[in-house]
């Protein structure tokens, strides 16, 4: 590694432009870091902070300006170089691959390709070694497969440590992590920059710029607005510079809850191998109230939403609907039910990108008197619905006929909100549904839901994200290797307790619900 | 440089693609014309002359096109829903075996009833041969291009065993052939003195058809749904597995359907070489389409005149007629290319 | 029942095992080393033709064997290099890129063939390898021992070298080898030419070893067969060879069935049995099979 002088910059991203057809990601950013700092890049989703972090990294190649690493410019789009120059990153979606060991993963890239042969007991002492000296514990013979979140992220730290990494990039590293989990990492991140390294982390969560940062740079709209002093500022300075506007939360009014819309009852459903990815969950619905799901990925939350979705059933245990016991349902038979499904993944699960507007708002009811009459589409009646929809859930798009993979993020979840909500719901289930999206389309997709709540639908919302659950849940739960906890009032947990109980901690529970919430 | 998805496709470039491609599969083929020692120039004129000069060539390029539409049908059809159906070659070969059993005077029946029946057994025989791979696919995740390619294969010989056995036609003079279709099995002529036969309208009834069906129905929807984003279908309450099995019955159905027309309007009787691997070149019809009903009409009269032009000039030249699968092979590899530059565009970045 | 016994037990029936499963370990070792890395090759049909042609052909020319075994070698390579540019960099469909290498491949090799040799009849012949006999193995030519020694050397390099590790990788998650600062297209396509020059060579076994001439529709769906083998091997190099000794015996016992018991059953029978082998095999396979994770899944940088 070349010496940088006291007080030179280690990194210095001069007038970076980088444009997406007619979307400017980033507009003339320019950026020092320093060794031994620690640097959040706070943004709203979609204000660049990922972009500028790929170019810096070599996945994309910018349109104009210059990255300069230890006072040498650094070659465009060349990952390989910028690992050269002592740049590692630790993506949001972790780039390991499941089916090989730990030490595969760190080691894979790190020897010369044409060498006929591999120094795997080396390896395995040097992983071992920085993960003594760094308070990272991994299995080095472990697959990637059999490790939880939090395991998979000390790996790809230690993959980006074990090449002598000076300057460390994280995108978005707590949004899976419990807060106690999160706190880790920031220590851990701390032993770092001590040890001399310059830690770039990217986030849109406020209470972490303030805990961990040194210096805080604020994006939006893809322009450097501000860099400050964490210390030197305030969170409500931050907010408005992050935002632009001042941004007024939710205020869901108090309601009485009414009879349950939803009920699990004991319900396991087996993964094939290993443990069951529901294991005897309970659960109630009720209208008028909306139950948040906490939990860390990958707990069984998918299999809770695929199972109310209608794509799994359960292999033990009851699942109850409006008082009606529910058997072997689909999808078609949970949408007569009253289902209004928002799932996880947009892209690969909600809409169908190839195909238009109109065509996307009809696919759960297409075969409705009002869409299809003897196997023919009524293609007038569908746009004329599609016209409707896009006024009244205020989709921004070309029309009807615009191709759906199209819009952005934010309009594709008010197309699906417009599918689901327009039919007056009985219950809605809500995927994590505002997963990446901006400020504005957040408090649209909590707004629709608190007010589906007041017309009387009751609303399971599971999401990865604490802030978004305590922002809107009358009640939450919280899921951890496939159970679920009894609901917890709002009021009477803390996002410490949420955190203790998200990484197995049940023990606590009895104080939590007290004596009194027992007798019920 | 990277690709990035143009938001419009406008319909001249989707013309101009399969133009595109064909015009450089043109250009890369004479190459080897060249090295035939043929004068490019010429070998393409007596080519073009050949599939296209005369009524008499129109015809027999008519008549080639004929099966290729159906089996190019069968391939888009599939294509459309994901379904890699590899294997319309050995659906028409049970298609074709059908219609020789049935048409073979095991029932006395008017034309009017026995020509349906026929055509329809026959179509039922590809789309159950179909069945199979199709339901091992979405029971056992089993990869149907291989099942279906290996069909191929296994239908052939089972073929040949009827042929060289129960379905031997003693008039045969030693043989594998069937007996011929009785007269009231026989698709109509077309075109007096040629080989033209009313197979060509079924097919263009059925291409019109299937654009109907795959832009104004629920069945059209649901199957382009399917093919585009399976999950996304599932999740919307579509019967994605019942729709693949609909898909795959229509896709053999239409490429056994193109041998029982094969062998009631065209040769009579069934031989082993009854097609000369119109169920592969249905694939590169369907692709030069681009998947679209009509289009595959037009792509089938472009490959049977590359097939029909190919004979009459390695007839008349050194250049031999495998010129015709060449060209064909980089029709498809070309058309590739050409569609993906259609719906992308080049930047740098 | 002895007959049976017979004929599992004579040394000539396992000699005659190793030559027919010696196509087969090239091409599923082929097939496999383009998997690993992520690209199925449904071209291997046609890049098999092309090598059997070019291979028989440079002999008949008046080449060296083994300078044919390099030709069609380098034939395979230059068709896998079509089919990896059309499929990793394009990232167009891989099925449909593989059957227009197939078409292509083949109708180019008969061509070919037509075009220098437009009159023949009976199909001219070389002088192929001849069997090497080892001290204590059976006799077989040199090709063969070739094509178990590629299955240590394929083995050892997957599992043993860095460029293994990488190839495994990419065919697992190319962000993660691309996030390592490795190439994932330039890995991609060296698996697809490296693989299908072994599929070059499992055609040119059969013109220059099995057979001494080059026929139309010789491969007759071996390639294909190849790819059902690479299923039932897990994409495992060692298991590669055992499936393909096992099918290979499995076909060599039909042959000598055919010939005690041939008549009372059709011929057309036995011949579909390794087609039907393969079926089997796929189905019985594929529910357990760990394939790599990005089979088919085309990479393109910086899409997400």
């Amino acid at each position: 590694m070349p010496p940088t002088p006291p007080g030179q910059p280690v990194l210095r991203l001069a007038g970076i432009t980088k444009r997406f057809g007619p979307l400017v990601a980033n507009d003339a950013v320019s950026l020092e870091l320093h060794a031994g700092e620690m640097l959040a890049l706070l943004g709203e989703n979609g204000a660049g902070k990922t972009t500028l972090m790929n170019i810096l990294f070599g996945h994309y190649v910018a349109d104009e300006g210059t990255v300069e690493a230890f006072g040498k410019p650094l070659p465009p789009g060349s990952p390989r170089a910028a690992l050269d120059a002592g740049i590692g990153m630790v993506h949001q979606h972790f780039t390991l691959a499941d089916n090989l060991s730990v030490l595969d993963n760190v080691m894979v890239g790190t020897e010369p390709l044409f060498r006929l042969w591999s120094d795997r007991g080396a390896a395995k002492r040097r992983l071992l070694d920085l993960s003594e000296r760094f308070g990272l514990a991994v299995r080095p013979d472990a697959t990637v497969a059999s490790l939880s979140v939090g395991e998979r992220q000390r790996v790809e730290i230690l993959k980006a440590l074990y090449r002598n990494t000076r300057i460390l990039i994280l995108d978005e590293p707590t949004a899976v992590l419990t807060p106690q989990e999160a706190a880790g990492l920031f220590e851990t991140l701390r032993r770092l920059t001590a040890d001399g390294l310059a830690v770039v982390f990217i986030s849109h969560k406020m209470n972490e710029v303030f805990a961990a940062s040194d210096r805080v740079a604020v994006l939006r709209g893809g322009r450097l607005v501000a860099t400050r002093r964490t210390a030197a500022s305030t969170p409500e300075e931050l907010a408005e510079l992050m935002v632009g506007r001042s941004v007024k939360p939710p205020t869901p009014a108090a309601m009485e809850p009414g009879e349950p819309v939803l009920a699990l009852t004991r319900v396991t459903v087996a993964s094939g191998h290993g443990r069951p990815l529901l294991d005897a969950a309970s659960l109630t619905v009720r209208r008028h109230q909306v139950v948040g799901i906490a939990g860390v990925s990958g707990n069984g939350q998918s299999a809770l939403a695929d199972l109310v979705s209608g794509l799994i059933h359960p292999d033990d245990g009851r699942l109850t609907l409006c008082g009606a016991e529910v058997g072997r349902a689909d999808p078609a038979d949970m949408i007569r039910r009253g289902v209004a499904r928002i799932p996880e993944d947009r892209h690969a699960t909600g809409l169908v990108g190839a195909m238009s507007v109109w065509e996307n708002l009809i696919a759960e009811r297409h075969r409705d008197p009002a869409f299809s009459r003897f196997g023919v589409l009524r293609r007038r009646a569908a746009r004329a619905h599609a016209e409707t929809v896009i006024r009244e859930f205020d989709v921004r798009c070309p029309g009807p006929d615009a191709r759906t993979q199209l819009l952005s993020g934010g309009n594709m979840q008010k197309l699906i909100l417009g599918r689901t909500l327009a039919h007056g719901p009985q219950l809605i289930l809500a995927s994590q549904p505002t997963r990446g999206l901006d400020v504005g389309a957040v408090s649209y997709v909590h707004g629709r839901l608190l007010e589906a709540r007041a017309q009387g639908a009751g609303v399971l919302l599971i999401s990865e994200d604490l802030d978004e659950i305590l922002a809107v849940s009358d009640c939450i739960a919280v899921m951890y290797h496939g159970r679920i906890t009894p609901l917890l009032p709002h009021d009477r947990v803390g996002v410490g307790q949420l955190g203790l109980l998200m990484a197995g901690h049940w023990d606590i529970l009895p104080d939590i619900i007290g004596e009194s919430a027992h007798a019920s | 440089m990277r690709l990035e998805a143009r938001p419009h496709v406008p319909l001249a470039l989707s013309l101009l693609a399969p133009a595109g491609a064909v015009a450089a599969a043109l250009l890369l083929c004479a190459l080897l014309v060249a090295w035939s020692g043929a004068s490019v120039p010429r070998a393409y004129a007596l080519m073009a002359e050949g599939a296209l000069g005369s009524r008499f060539a129109l015809t027999e390029t008519l008549t080639r096109a004929t099966p290729l539409i159906l089996t190019g049908l069968a391939a888009a059809v599939a294509f459309r829903a994901k379904l890699w159906n590899i294997g319309a070659e050995g659906q028409l070969y049970m298609g074709a075996l059908v219609a020789v059993v049935l048409g073979g005077g095991l029932f006395d029946l008017p034309s009017w009833l026995l020509l349906p029946l026929v055509l329809i057994a026959g179509a039922a025989a590809g789309g159950a041969t179909l069945l199979g791979p199709a339901v091992l696919k979405v029971r056992f995740g089993v990869d149907e291009v291989v099942t279906t390619l290996l069909l191929n294969f296994i239908v052939l010989l089972f073929v040949s065993m009827l042929l060289e056995g129960a379905l031997k036609d003693p008039m045969g003079m030693g043989w594998p052939q069937s007996a011929p279709v009785i007269e009231a099995a026989e698709l109509p002529k077309l075109v007096e003195r040629t080989r033209l036969h009313a197979g060509l309208l079924l097919a263009l009834g059925l291409a019109a058809l299937l654009w109907f069906v795959d832009t104004r129905t629920v069945w059209g929807y649901e199957n382009r749904a399917v093919g585009a984003n399976p999950r996304a279908a599932q999740f919307a309450g579509m019967p994605v597995t019942r729709i693949m099995l609909r898909t795959a019955l229509v896709s053999g159905g239409l490429a056994g359907l193109a041998g029982a027309a094969e062998v009631t309007g065209l040769k009579g009787y069934l031989t082993l070489d009854l097609s000369p691997g119109f169920g592969y070149s249905g694939i590169v019809v369907a692709m030069l389409a681009q998947l679209h009903p009509i289009g595959v009409v037009g792509a089938a009269v472009f490959i049977a005149a590359v097939f029909v032009g190919a004979d009459a000039m390695s007839r008349a030249t050194a250049v031999p007629n495998y010129i015709a699968d060449v060209l064909v092979a980089l029709s498809l590899l070309c058309m590739m290319v050409a569609g993906l530059l259609a719906r992308y565009r080049l930047r740098r970045g | 029942m002895a007959e049976i016994l017979d004929i599992l037990v004579s040394a000539a029936f396992w000699t005659a095992v190793l030559r027919i499963a010696s196509p087969y370990i090239l091409g599923t070792l082929g097939e496999l080393v383009c998997e690993r890395a992520g690209v199925l090759n449904l071209g291997i049909e046609g890049i098999m033709v092309l090598g059997a042609m070019t291979g028989w052909m440079t002999v008949y020319q008046g080449g060296g064997l083994w300078v044919g075994v390099l030709a069609a070698c380098t034939a395979g390579a230059l068709l896998g290099l079509l089919h990896a540019l059309l499929t990793v960099p394009l990232g167009l469909s891989q099925h449909v890129a593989g059957i227009g290498v197939t078409l292509l491949g083949s109708s180019l090799s008969y061509f070919t063939y037509r075009l220098v040799l437009p009159q023949a009849s009976t199909p001219p012949t070389i002088e192929p390898f001849q069997p090497l006999p080892l001290p204590g193995l059976l006799a077989q030519t040199p090709l063969t021992y070739l094509a178990v020694a590629l299955v240590g050397l394929v083995a050892y390099v997957l599992y043993r070298t860095p460029l293994g590790l990488a190839v495994r990788t990419v065919g697992e998650n190319p962000a993660a080898v691309e996030a390592q600062g490795l190439s994932v297209t330039g890995l991609r396509i060296g698996a697809v030419v490296a693989g299908s020059a072994l599929m070059g060579l499992a055609g040119a076994f059969l013109t220059l070893s099995a057979f001494n001439a080059f026929f139309f529709n010789m491969i007759n769906g071996r390639g294909w067969i190849c790819i059902a083998l690479v299923v039932f091997a897990s994409w495992r190099p060692g298991k590669a060879l055992l499936g393909a000794v096992l099918f290979a015996a499995f076909d060599a016992f039909q042959l000598r069935l055919q010939q005690v018991a041939g008549g009372a059953l059709p011929y057309q029978l036995f011949l579909m049995l390794p087609y039907l082998l393969s079926i089997a095999a796929l189905v019985l396979m594929s529910r357990r099979a760990a394939y790599p994770r990005a089979l088919m899944i085309p990479y393109r940088k910086g899409e997400r």
